[in-house]
């Protein structure tokens, strides 16, 4: 039998509950709750009127080939960025495990592009790739290929996930280093005098057992691509060449504040909320799951 | 089956020697135990045989051949560890294959040889089963299968049993003693538990602050120590030690009793005398202050100080005694169990 503890009747819990509450309540409740009115109604060109339309935004936007487009180039764009980025930290967190001088500054130095903000980091590529001053593309040229991203939208694709990729590295990094550094240093050894070189170690060993990591920064990367990325993208391409680097979370800023169709946009972040809400559901039940190798 | 040779084995962190000309050959099939209080370099010496820390200076041999710059993938050894490290995401029969799959061994080559192990060693009905399943003495076997599959020139063992209860601990030496014998591959063995390595080894390397005290058979160690620290560390209770002065055929204690020997000594010695070989006698030379009794059933601790003095003395005699507190007790000593060492250098003098 479960025993509930009584507590006499009181403002005291109440009061102390109610800033995080009141947080809540300004900024997530009420501008959800209002995104979610405003992708129903449809506003005039002038913004003179607007009508209830209930769901029709939505049924607007399920007609509209650009908005799959745009779905398609988001899941292209967040799993490139994610595979991209993961990789990339997988790879420098096992020889950071190896490092035995320095491994300080080296961490060190590999964490710190988290601490870049996004739109700084856009810029920072911006520059490096400008076609007419950047660094790479006139290094590309020696080998014959023209880079330009205001042009080329795959290039510009590219340019962002690049960037995005980048960012993100760091926080991958260190979940990664985090994992493998909690391996028991015996199992690493076992597995050497079972004969198994660095390569096959890390294939075999150290791989399976970094996996729960793996998954849970999957479903990170994929948020964060899908949502974070605004900055990067607004900085390096502002969507183009011609919405080349449009993803869905870029579109709802432009639909909405430079295409002014306000309630086409609130329906649109409305169903960003919905997808971010199940991503989390999902990466709970999970966590919430004991980890099983 | 090889042999293993340690020649002038040095091994520094940084300034720090911490192992000092470690010598000593050991033969096929030998069990060999390392021993030693923490710190002592065991485990790092052990872990030098196996590859996993780099060699100073001298040289290790595995069957004749040079090893130091080998590869533990390459040494053809096996070795169990403290934690066990099992892989936990295989199971206990994917744990065994392992090293064969890695060494590209075929298929039913590979099930033959784990069923085999997992016969030897009665896991069979776990081979399916993950790591975390599994009891501490389960794993400590899966830990063993997982080194005989390999069937290497080596076994080496680092303190494989100090995480069982100590019913477990006995059980497990035993078999691994006589799992050894029926294989008859060349073992190391590393414990800082006296009685586990005296039970397990044909041979006891004591090492202390990195130097090795004595390289012997237990029965020599017991009966001959060759220092004041094997003296002290083999046998339990350990041995009273006693400090005395020298002459032709005795010795003197501090508060005036003469004791017999055979040897010819002069200025300060330690004299050492096992619990065990004090005898009670009305007669005897040794008159103790009864300070506290252990009775054991078997025999009963008689823990006092000799009496005048403040030197610590411990008895072991048969039976149960009950014997009045503060009373003074005479034993003498066994005829030539009197071990005695040299008060400045801490060698036996022989």
């Amino acid at each position: 039998m479960l025993k509930r503890v009584h507590f006499p009747t009181s403002v005291l819990p109440y009061l102390l509950v109610a800033p995080q509450i009141i947080v809540t309540l300004i900024f997530f409740i009420w501008p959800a709750s209002q995104a979610m009115y405003q992708s129903m109604l449809i506003e005039d060109a002038f913004g003179l009127s607007t009508e209830f339309v209930w769901f029709e935004n939505f049924q607007i936007l399920a007609e509209d080939k650009h908005y799959y487009d745009t779905f398609w180039r988001t899941i292209i764009f967040s799993v490139c960025v994610a595979f991209l980025s993961m990789s990339v930290a997988l790879f420098l967190a096992g020889f950071a495990e190896r490092v035995v001088r320095g491994a300080m500054t080296y961490r060190t130095m590999l964490i710190w592009p988290y601490a870049v903000a996004p739109v700084l980091a856009g810029a920072l590529w911006v520059f490096m790739f400008n076609p007419t001053l950047g660094i790479f593309p006139y290094l590309l040229e020696f080998i014959g290929y023209n880079w330009n991203h205001y042009l080329n939208g795959h290039q510009a694709m590219l340019l962002v996930i690049l960037a995005a990729a980048w960012k993100q590295v760091a926080y991958n990094f260190l979940f990664y280093l985090a994992a493998m550094q909690s391996i028991p240093k015996s199992v690493i050894e076992a597995s050497a005098i079972d004969g198994a070189g660095p390569v096959l170690r890390f294939r075999t060993i150290v791989l399976p057992l970094v996996s729960p990591t793996t998954f849970f920064l999957l479903v990170i990367n994929a948020v964060y691509a899908f949502f974070d990325t605004f900055g990067i993208i607004h900085a390096v391409t502002q969507g183009g060449p011609a919405g080349a680097t449009t993803i869905l979370v870029y579109k709802v800023f432009n639909d909405g504040f430079v295409g002014l169709d306000l309630g086409g946009s609130a329906a649109q972040s409305v169903i960003l909320m919905i997808l971010v809400i199940s991503m989390t559901v999902i990466q709970f039940r999970y966590v919430e799951k004991k980890v099983d190798y | 089956m090889a042999t293993i040779k340690l020649d002038q084995l040095t091994k520094s962190y940084g300034p720090d020697e911490v192992l000092h000309h470690i010598s000593g050959d050991i033969n096929d099939g030998e069990f060999v135990v390392i021993v030693g209080p923490s710190g002592c370099g065991k485990s790092t010496l052990l872990r030098m045989v196996a590859g996993l820390e780099t060699v100073t200076s001298g040289e290790i041999s595995i069957g004749d051949k040079m090893v130091n710059e080998i590869e533990p993938a390459d040494r053809d050894i096996a070795m169990v560890f403290q934690n066990y490290a099992l892989y936990p995401h295989m199971s206990v029969g994917e744990n065994m294959a392992y090293g064969l799959k890695i060494r590209k061994t075929p298929k039913d080559e590979i099930t033959r040889r784990v069923n085999e192990a997992a016969d030897i060693l009665e896991i069979r009905e776990y081979l399916g089963r993950k790591p975390r399943q599994l009891s501490g003495g389960q794993r400590q076997r899966v830990a063993m299968g997982r080194a005989i599959v390999r069937d290497p020139k080596v076994f080496l063992f680092d303190e494989p049993l100090s995480n069982l209860d100590a019913k477990l601990r006995v059980q497990m030496r035993l078999e691994i003693r006589k799992l050894q014998k029926r294989l008859g591959v060349t073992s190391i063995y590393v414990t800082h538990d006296q009685v586990e390595a005296m039970t397990l080894g044909d041979r006891l390397m004591v090492l202390n602050g990195g130097y090795v005290e004595q390289f012997d058979t237990p029965i020599e160690l017991y009966e001959r120590p060759a220092s004041i620290f094997v003296a002290g560390f083999i046998g339990s209770p350990a041995m009273n030690f006693l400090t005395a002065t020298g002459g032709d055929g005795l010795v003197v204690l501090d508060n005036g009793t003469a004791l017999a020997t055979s040897l010819k000594t002069s200025g300060a010695v330690i004299a050492g005398i096992r619990p065990e070989h004090l005898i009670q006698d009305p007669e005897g030379v040794l008159p103790v202050r009864v300070e506290m009794l252990e009775q054991l059933g078997a025999n009963t601790l008689v823990h006092g100080v000799l009496d005048g003095t403040d030197t610590q003395i411990v008895a072991s005699v048969t039976g149960i005694q009950s014997l009045p507190i503060n009373d003074v007790v005479r034993f003498s000593p066994a005829p030539d169990e009197l071990h005695l060492f040299d008060a400045k250098t801490e060698k036996r003098l022989s």
